[in-house]
């Protein structure tokens, strides 16, 4: 589904992605793991436009996406969540979600004023669809509150809510689990099974919760100072040595 | 002083707030909005008030030719003149735009803060252009052949009024919608709203434009207002600063409160005249100073006291909803 074929990003003499090659196949929940500045957020932001790469190519369903603005690559049914959640604040958790279809009739100008009709029934329909993503991460008490006002675990709820509103074939997942409670995890991960296997979405998910990963994901990708360093089933690589010396440090022999 | 002079002061009053109440409401637009910082409304301000002006004048003849130079005259009705200065500001802030709107945030406020002044010196360098320093006079009035000329502010009252409240409603057609949505995401977090797949480079020209074509009908309204317009008007602490406080005081990101802002702040600066009427002899000189000094010590208290302004914006954005 997505093909990473050598990737080059430096920050000035720093090697971020040095040299990369992966894929990501689909309808999976792949994990992408590795030591802390291995180059593992580095790719997602490369992967999504927000950084230019310095060579090489990424192709997604076979057509080429390197270098593609963050709205193109959006429109080409790729979505990402971030590591430290960025919702807009000041605006209400429904209309956090209202903001992400795509192609809405009311974003441009001229229909607001000619064609009120038209944008009404469309924002009648968004609506009901977000209050039905809202439903399904347990948010829609929360609809008309300010986003900027949820916990943290909240907001990674509804920055996966978001990624929902989208109808995506791939996400990418930074980091969902950092600062979420077990409970409110094991019900994250549940809503990234179910959509996996109900709606085909391939996931990609950054995560340095073993147990989420092992239990989640399959495969497993491991990053290493910019490179890929294994893949493999989540057994293979809590077995694989040169894993176990790069990250693990050893304490799972 | 007798009560016919009262009303007609208050008059007056209310026709300068309104006008400002027009820019505070393209202000709102690109800063309340989009999060646009546009330190060069005194550009617009300027650049729609020649516009018009030279839209609505005949071209000098004569004699008068030799004393009065300018790019154009037209001699067509005001509201084209209205029309002109906004497509004329649009092409401007498209200008400025374009080089600007890739870049962060602050470029476009020291660009615009630039090209304001860059305007308006050259409208008072380059004679064949607006008559330099001496500027254009005798602005045609529209409709004032229907009352005598003392009473003429009581029809420019309505017309102000009226076009005030056309452009509160547009805007807040647009804004209240997935359009305005979209904008305030953009003042929230920029890369956020390019990941959910909105092109930021349109949408923040698109309020830069909208706000700037506004700008320029102010500019033109208070052109026609005044019949005379100079350089020495579009100043940055007049044509921009008062503005931004305006607009702060009414509360950005409301378009009510933009309007509100407008009246208020311009009646605290119209009373603060009277207050300087009152200092000693030795100081009588520095009074426009005083006065700035008056609304900017009121902006400091807004922003440390009420830094959401009188009114806060509203909660949620789109209207269209229900």
């Amino acid at each position: 589904m997505l093909e990473v074929k050598s990737l080059q990003k430096n920050f000035g003499g720093l090697k971020a992605i040095d040299n990369c090659s992966l894929e990501v196949g689909k309808e999976a929940i792949s994990g992408l793991i590795g030591p802390n500045g291995a180059g593992k957020t580095t790719l997602f932001n490369v992967l999504t436009g927000f950084h230019k790469p310095d060579g090489g190519e990424i192709l997604f369903k076979g057509e080429r996406i390197t270098g593609l603005p963050p709205h193109k690559v959006f429109r080409k049914k790729i979505c990402r969540t971030f590591q430290i959640t960025r919702e807009f604040g000041q605006m209400t958790v429904l209309e956090n979600l209202m903001l992400v279809p795509d192609d809405q009739g009311g974003e441009r100008i001229w229909n607001n004023w000619f064609r009120p009709g038209i944008v009404k029934k469309q924002e009648r329909r968004i609506r009901d669809k977000a209050l039905d993503v809202l439903e399904f991460v347990e948010l829609i008490e929360l609809k008309d509150e300010y986003a900027g006002n949820l916990s943290g675990g909240q907001k990674k709820l509804l920055e996966l809510a978001k990624t929902m509103m989208a109808d995506p074939e791939l996400i990418l997942l930074d980091e969902p689990g950092a600062g979420v409670n077990r409970t409110l995890m094991r019900k994250l991960a549940d809503n990234i099974r179910e959509l996996c296997a109900e709606k085909g979405i391939t996931f990609l998910i950054i995560e340095h919760d073993m147990d989420l990963v092992m239990n989640l994901c399959n495969p497993v990708i491991v990053m290493s100072e910019g490179k890929k360093l294994a893949e493999g089933t989540p057994d293979e690589i809590r077995s694989n040595e040169e894993v176990l010396e790069a990250y693990l440090g050893g304490q799972y022999r | 002083m007798e009560i016919g002079g009262i009303i007609a002061y208050l008059v007056s009053l209310a026709i300068m707030a309104g006008i400002f109440a027009v820019f505070a409401l393209g202000l709102n637009i690109q800063c309340g909005y989009t999060g646009l910082v546009n330190f060069g409304i005194a550009g617009f301000f300027c650049v729609g008030a020649y516009v018009s002006a030279m839209i609505t004048t005949p071209m000098p003849t004569g004699l008068y030719a030799q004393y009065v130079k300018q790019l154009f005259g037209f001699n067509l009705p005001f509201v084209i003149g209205l029309l002109g200065a906004a497509l004329v500001c649009g092409i401007i802030a498209y200008l400025i735009g374009y080089p600007t709107l890739r870049l962060r945030e602050d470029y476009l406020a020291i660009a615009t803060i630039g090209i304001a002044e860059t305007l308006r010196l050259v409208f008072n360098n380059e004679h064949w252009l607006a008559n330099g320093p001496r500027g254009l006079m005798g602005l045609p009035q529209p409709l004032h052949w229907l009352v005598e000329p003392r009473h003429y502010n009581y029809i420019y009252l309505v017309i102000v009024s009226v076009v005030m409240v056309v452009i509160y409603i547009a805007i807040e057609r647009v804004i209240r919608s997935p359009w305005g949505r979209v904008l305030r995401a953009i003042r929230e977090d920029e890369y956020s709203s390019a990941m959910s797949g909105k092109d930021i480079f349109s949408f923040k020209m698109q309020s830069l434009i909208f706000g700037s074509m506004i700008m320029g009908v102010g500019g033109a309204l208070y052109a026609h207002y005044t019949k005379a317009i100079s350089p020495d008007v579009f100043t940055p602490l007049y044509g921009t600063f008062i503005i931004w406080v305006m607009l702060m005081a009414g509360g950005s990101g409301n378009n009510k409160g933009a309007v509100v802002g407008a009246f208020v702040v311009w009646f605290i600066w119209t009373l603060a005249k009277f207050l300087t009427d009152f200092l000693p002899y030795a100081l009588k000189a520095r009074a426009p100073y005083i006065r700035f000094l008056i609304i900017m010590i009121l902006l400091e208290v807004i922003l440390i006291y009420r830094p959401q302004g009188l009114m806060g914006e509203e909660k949620r954005v789109s209207k269209m909803m229900d």
